[in-house]
């Protein structure tokens, strides 16, 4: 059987630059494969709504443009899932420019340049729950309506092995993927080489979030995952790190919630006999895992609808008197703005950081502090009302009026006497899964030329 | 009788989103005495998890006692989805901190060294 040594610089390539010691340290290793995860739900709703990246253009460059000119100096394929953070059809575009731009610039020889895209037509969607074929919802959520289908901006479908795979089988050297299960991307890469499943899908979970699986913590630092003699062994690159049955165990439960099974398109990876074993300084060695194929292929979905345009705003107080009472403050400020603008038709909250700021309702400590920051966010159909909304919520606040407050000149200190533009808000409305006859239904892959 | 805050015994404690839906906390310690004896002392169990933040038994929706990993690990499901407008911790990652505080009582067959 083939190799498969896998190393992965990056858990989240854009969103910070991978460290270049390390990399390099990795390719002198000889790897087989040079592959990163781009993509998270992590950053939000928003970039997925309004088509964007999070992570800065220069970020991007710079990690696909260091994987890029080392993939091509060893003649090894480079693997790139969840492109742009998102993986929506505009990120892969994104990704694959950034690869022909790379290739010209560096002079590079002719390679293939594989790429598949991940965004699902909401049509595609509707015609299934009119067929009865329900959209489960996951997490506890109801299956998806048409209704919530049409509040969606965007939807984009959780890849498995199989389009990376297809570009694998038709030679691709690099692989630009629309969104995909972080596992996917390694394990495609694994069962290319001939290896078994189980131990396929661990190497990429392992592997998904580069130097997270490794002690002590540092991010965005090389590691080296291989399948050797039936089991998966997971190496730090960087000097200073080391993959320990303590830390590779650890990585299995993080951002899940249960350690032991993995879910993706075709499966589920059963963790729960993974036996773990020292081998070396810098080297865990796992054994165990067992992949249980799905009886029909569920695909995981993401969906953000917009909500509407959003201002931010902030006050701050002192007056211990107002601190005490300052739902009343709120709510008096709430009161001009339904004054105003009615009941419903847009959102107005309130962050009263130094009381419950972080963690809200969850928050066990029941004593504020001295001084109080208020963040008020406007939310509207509309970029002028929701201004005027957020100017509303928060100035009004300096105009609260407190029976027994001292101070009779403003409740409130400003920083700013402003109100300031951010993002337009949305919300995630599509966490379910599709079934699917042809794991490849909702994915469309495409072969081209890069370099000269 | 030894008591201790949990800060004292575990070498990580964390909070991050599993899914846009829900948060995972970990507690991690050094060792396998360390985290039976933690286990045993019912410091962390999930009466204790769902009066530490306040919440309903089905907001609760996994605890789990990982001794490959010794840890301990439970998932909340959120208010709200992560990063809709008002969610104060879209990735989930500051709400471990009441956890930090939590008295161990051990037993002093179980006494243990605090781990800093």
């Amino acid at each position: 059987m083939q190799t498969a040594r896998i190393i992965c610089p990056n858990g989240h390539l854009g969103f910070a630059p991978l460290k270049p010691e390390s990399f390099a340290l990795g390719v002198a290793a000889g790897p087989d494969f040079i592959a990163a995860d781009s993509g998270s739900d992590d950053v939000g709703p928003g970039p997925l709504g309004s088509d964007t990246s999070t992570s800065p253009l220069a970020w991007q460059t710079h990690d696909l443009e260091v994987m890029l000119l080392a993939a091509r100096a060893r003649g090894v394929p480079m693997i790139i899932g969840s492109a742009g953070d998102t993986g929506s059809n505009s990120r892969v575009d994104l990704y694959v420019g950034l690869i022909r731009e790379l290739a010209r610039k560096h002079g590079l020889a002719k390679f293939r340049l594989g790429y598949f895209y991940s965004e699902v037509d909401r049509e595609k969607l509707r015609a299934k729950i009119r067929a009865g074929d329900a959209i489960e919802g996951l997490d506890g959520r109801e299956a998806l309506s048409e209704a919530e289908l049409d509040a969606t901006s965007r939807v984009v479908a959780m890849a498995g092995v199989h389009p990376f795979m297809a570009l694998l089988d038709q030679g691709a050297d690099v692989i630009i993927g629309g969104r995909s299960s972080d596992s996917a991307i390694f394990a495609a890469a694994a069962l290319h080489r001939g290896h078994a499943e189980g131990l396929s899908y661990y190497l990429g979970k392992v592997l998904e979030c580069a130097s997270f699986c490794a002690e002590p913590y540092g991010g965005k630092e090389t590691v080296l995952g291989e399948i050797v003699d039936g089991g998966v062994h997971v190496t730090a690159m960087h000097p200073g790190q080391r993959c320990t049955v303590a830390s590779v165990a650890g990585h299995a439960m993080y951002e899940r919630a249960n350690p032991y099974y993995e879910y993706v398109a075709g499966g589920m990876l059963d963790m729960s006999q993974c036996r773990y074993e020292q081998i070396s300084d810098k080297t865990t060695r796992v054994t165990g895992p067992r992949f249980v194929p799905a009886e029909r292929i569920r695909v995981k979905l993401e969906g953000a609808a917009k909500l509407g345009e959003r201002y931010v705003g902030m006050a701050a107080v002192r007056d211990p008197y107002t601190i005490a009472h300052i739902d009343a403050a709120i709510g008096w400020a709430r009161q001009q703005v339904r004054d105003r603008f009615g009941e419903t038709g847009y959102e107005l909250h309130y962050t009263v950081y130094g009381r419950d700021g972080v963690m809200g309702k969850l928050e066990p400590v029941k004593a504020s502090a001295h001084e109080l920051c208020i963040v008020v966010q406007g939310v509207a159909p509309t970029r002028e009302m929701a201004e005027e909304l957020c100017i509303t919520g928060t100035r009004q606040l300096f105009y609260a009026r407190l029976p027994d407050v001292k101070g009779t000149a403003g409740s409130v200190a400003f920083a700013l006497d402003e109100v300031m533009q951010a993002s337009a808000a949305y919300r995630w409305s599509v966490n379910h899964t599709v079934a699917v006859d042809d794991p490849m239904e909702l994915f469309s892959v495409h072969m081209s030329e890069a370099g000269l | 009788m030894q008591t201790l805050k949990l800060s004292e015994l575990a070498k990580t404690i964390r909070s991050k989103n599993a899914g846009v839906d829900r948060i995972t906390f970990d507690i991690i310690f050094r060792d396998a005495r360390t985290y039976n004896a933690v286990r045993r002392s019912g410091a962390v169990s999930r009466d204790a998890v769902l009066k530490l933040y306040g919440l309903p038994a089905a907001r609760l929706t996994d605890f789990v006692e990982f001794d490959a990993a010794c840890a301990i690990k439970f998932t909340i499901a959120r208010e709200r989805p992560s990063g809709s407008p008002g969610d104060p911790d879209i990735f989930g990652a500051q709400q471990y901190a009441p956890l930090l505080d939590v008295v161990v009582t051990l037993p002093d067959n179980e006494a243990v060294g605090p781990t800093g």
